[in-house]
């Protein structure tokens, strides 16, 4: 070191070890507290009410009334079962941000069959064909971009992306089709009279069962991913393609039968959007959920026992943004604004578990002891 | 017959607002910036061209046809130069994964735009849900006194405001940047490989910065252009549409190549559109399968790209990732 001029950054970046998980949480925790902070203070500048009426409102839009916990775990359901359909691909480094499109292939698949079979099957035979149909459709349209990624390594996430609009365009003219009266632009709720196709209410329930259909597919989806050799090869895949070919593993056959199951989950989640609560198909029956499911999956680090707690998370925000909406007079794209500025916080406190910050005061003073 | 003199300049029209958007986006892509959050950024720089000028029409002052430009348009690249900077702070500086951020974005941006949006409509106490700026537009949209004399000519080339021509001019102008210049050729090696480029004594996060914040402002002007010009100054909420998603599928039609993207611009806006002036008689379904080509086109060059595997035509090496020194 010549006369000690070595210019010494104010702050240095390095990669942290391993950090215990109760740390790593920790550090979520205080971030989302400070994002729920900022949000009190903006809905505050805004409105000029006391914050904690604030969360306290918002308390009572997730949990006010029964029906309202039942709407809660209703949504839940939903966007866990789209969250866990694109974690297996995300886990293999697939971007497929066309959870939208899976979804509403899906949607269409089942309203297609309540439609057009609702008269010439049983009941309960009608509802397996659009259990099945669904997950086809779903599956199809995952597999496409699939097929080319594997074959051409054709760019998925512009292609997944590109997969939702044309999804969307086929629903609306299905819904033109099936206009009903027509004229009107929607296709109204399906089958009223004779409830063909509606999945059954469990007790005087009409979420239950949808919530107890996600809850036996997060249980088989964490088996799946830790315990099976489908799971193993995914995450091979994702670390390193070169030393999954390496070991033998066929790279293509897990990208398309990955993506196959994903766009098949999606299209579940269709078929219980449809089937179980909606009754009828619009082009935004999925509700932005196959974008906020990317984010879901990716905040639980692909884990599906965390995606159940980040699920809630953000469904709890937005049922009670909406709350704090009508109460307040404010309009409904204000639970948008806390959704984006709540993830603003999550993304960047990952830097603070996965890197270390060394300011340069301390640094300097600790190479002093060193000599 | 086909009726061109009137679907051009609807398509162009329709055009500039993707030119804009995918003209800002490539710039940040050749960055190796992929920023999905271009939907929100649009939005935002929408709706604070829409306030600035509301604060301007309703303050009483009487209007003056330049700064009734300049407001909104600063108000505008100030609102997505700071949506643009957050997207940096989060994929740069904290390394951020960049889907997740720009996906994050877009739910931000597009709730900004209606929430911001909705309180505006409250505040003019109108029964209709929009806000209608038309003194602003009629600012933005003054064409060449002499257009209307010339006929199809004047319909076709001259009927446009002046943004249409800024936007033309502006993609030319990133085009020479990126192939002429040498700032454009370290740009391009920051795309590609973050890693050689710091080696030879590039600044990759400024880079990263400028690109991504520039591109930013340029896709917000698109934002601005849609209400001021194609939507006559009326604001109402969701009226945007999926333009941005459109303007990112333009940065794949086009290659990464902004000069291309001038008329395959107007081109995706006149496929937008095509279905209003094919006959279809009674049969409105068909209509909605039109509205899918956009989408189908920009899948198929995605496919042929990928196939044909040329070294040009390929997106940045690094797109997507995030750069950090110490991981080599």
């Amino acid at each position: 070191m010549n006369n000690g001029k070595v210019r010494v950054p104010l702050v240095h970046i390095s990669r942290r070890s391993a950090l215990p998980w109760y740390k790593a949480w920790a550090i979520r925790g205080i971030a989302i507290v400070l994002a729920l902070i900022v949000c009190g203070i903006l809905t505050t500048l805004l409105t000029g009410e006391d914050p904690i009426q604030i969360y306290i409102s918002m308390l009572d839009g997730a949990f006010g009334t029964s029906r309202r916990i039942w709407v809660l775990l209703q949504n839940i359901a939903i966007l866990l079962c789209v969250s866990l359909a694109l974690t297996p691909a995300f886990k293999m480094r697939f971007w497929n941000i066309g959870g939208e499109g899976q979804i509403l292939a899906g949607c269409l698949a089942t309203a297609a069959c309540m439609i057009c079979l609702d008269e010439v099957l049983p009941n309960w035979l009608l509802i397996a064909v659009m259990l099945v149909a669904s997950l086809l459709a779903g599956g199809i349209w995952g597999l496409i971009p699939a097929f080319f990624k594997a074959k051409w390594n054709t760019n998925e996430t512009l292609f997944t992306l590109m997969m939702n609009y044309v999804a969307i365009q086929l629903v609306a003219f299905f819904i033109i089709i099936w206009e009903s009266p027509v004229g009107s632009g929607n296709v109204g709720i399906i089958n009223q009279q004779s409830q063909a196709g509606w999945l059954p209410m469990i007790g005087t329930n009409r979420y239950m069962l949808n919530v107890l259909i996600v809850a036996v597919i997060t249980v088989l989806m964490y088996v799946y991913l830790k315990y099976t050799k489908h799971g193993y090869e995914i995450s091979v895949v994702g670390e390193s393609e070169r030393t999954a070919r390496y070991v033998g593993i066929k790279v293509e056959r897990v990208i398309m039968r990955t993506m196959l199951i994903s766009g098949a989950l999606c299209g579940l989640a269709g078929f219980l959007l449809v089937a179980g609560t909606d009754h009828t198909i619009t082009t935004t029956i999925s509700d932005n959920r196959g974008f906020t499911a990317v984010m879901v999956s990716w905040l639980a680090k692909f884990s599906p026992i965390f995606m159940v707690f980040a699920t809630f998370l953000i469904v709890f925000l937005d049922r009670g943004a909406s709350e704090i909406a009508s109460d307040f007079g404010l309009n409904e794209a204000f639970g948008d604004i806390l959704t984006g500025v709540i993830l603003f916080f999550i993304i960047g406190c990952e830097f603070f578990i996965t890197y270390q910050l060394h300011f340069r005061g301390r640094h300097a003073k600790e190479a002093a002891e060193n000599v | 017959m086909f009726d061109f003199v009137a679907f051009i300049p609807r398509a162009v029209a329709q055009g500039v607002p993707l030119m804009l958007g995918s003209t800002g986006e490539t710039l940040t892509q050749k960055s190796g910036n992929l920023n999905l959050g271009l939907p929100g950024v649009m939005y935002v720089g929408a709706i604070c061209g829409v306030i600035g000028s509301f604060m301007y029409e309703t303050s009483g002052v009487v209007m003056n046809g330049f700064l009734a430009v300049a407001i909104p348009v600063i108000c505008s690249l100030f609102g997505s130069l700071l949506m643009g900077l957050l997207y940096c702070f989060l994929t740069v500086t904290l390394r951020a994964n960049q889907n997740v951020t720009g996906l994050a974005m877009t739910t931000f941006g597009v709730g900004f735009g209606n929430f911001f949006g909705g309180s505006l409509i409250r505040l003019t106490d109108t029964e209709v849900p929009s806000i209608s700026l038309s003194a602003t537009s009629a600012y933005f949209k003054a064409t060449l006194p002499f257009a209307d004399e010339l006929g199809w000519f004047g319909s076709i080339f001259l009927s446009y405001g002046a943004l249409t021509y800024i936007a033309i001019i502006i993609a030319l102008g990133c085009s020479y940047f990126l192939k002429r210049t040498r700032s454009g050729l370290n740009l391009r090696a920051v795309g590609e490989d973050p890693a050689t480029a710091d080696a030879a004594g590039i600044n990759v996060t400024s880079y990263k910065y400028k690109a991504t914040c520039i591109g930013c402002m340029i896709a917000g002007l698109g934002g601005l252009y849609y209400v001021m010009d194609y939507s006559s100054g009326i604001w109402s909420n969701d009226a945007f549409g999926d333009r941005g998603w459109l303007a990112i599928a333009l940065v794949i039609f086009t290659m990464w190549r902004p000069a291309v993207g001038v008329l395959a611009s107007f081109l995706f806006g006149g496929l937008y559109i095509l279905y209003l002036f094919i006959p279809s008689g009674t049969n409105l379904a068909v209509k909605e399968l039109y509205k899918m080509l956009p989408y189908l086109v920009t899948i198929a060059v995605l496919i042929i790209v990928s196939l044909k595997k040329s070294r040009e035509n390929q997106p940045p090496e690094h797109l997507g990732l995030s750069y950090f020194r110490e991981e080599r």
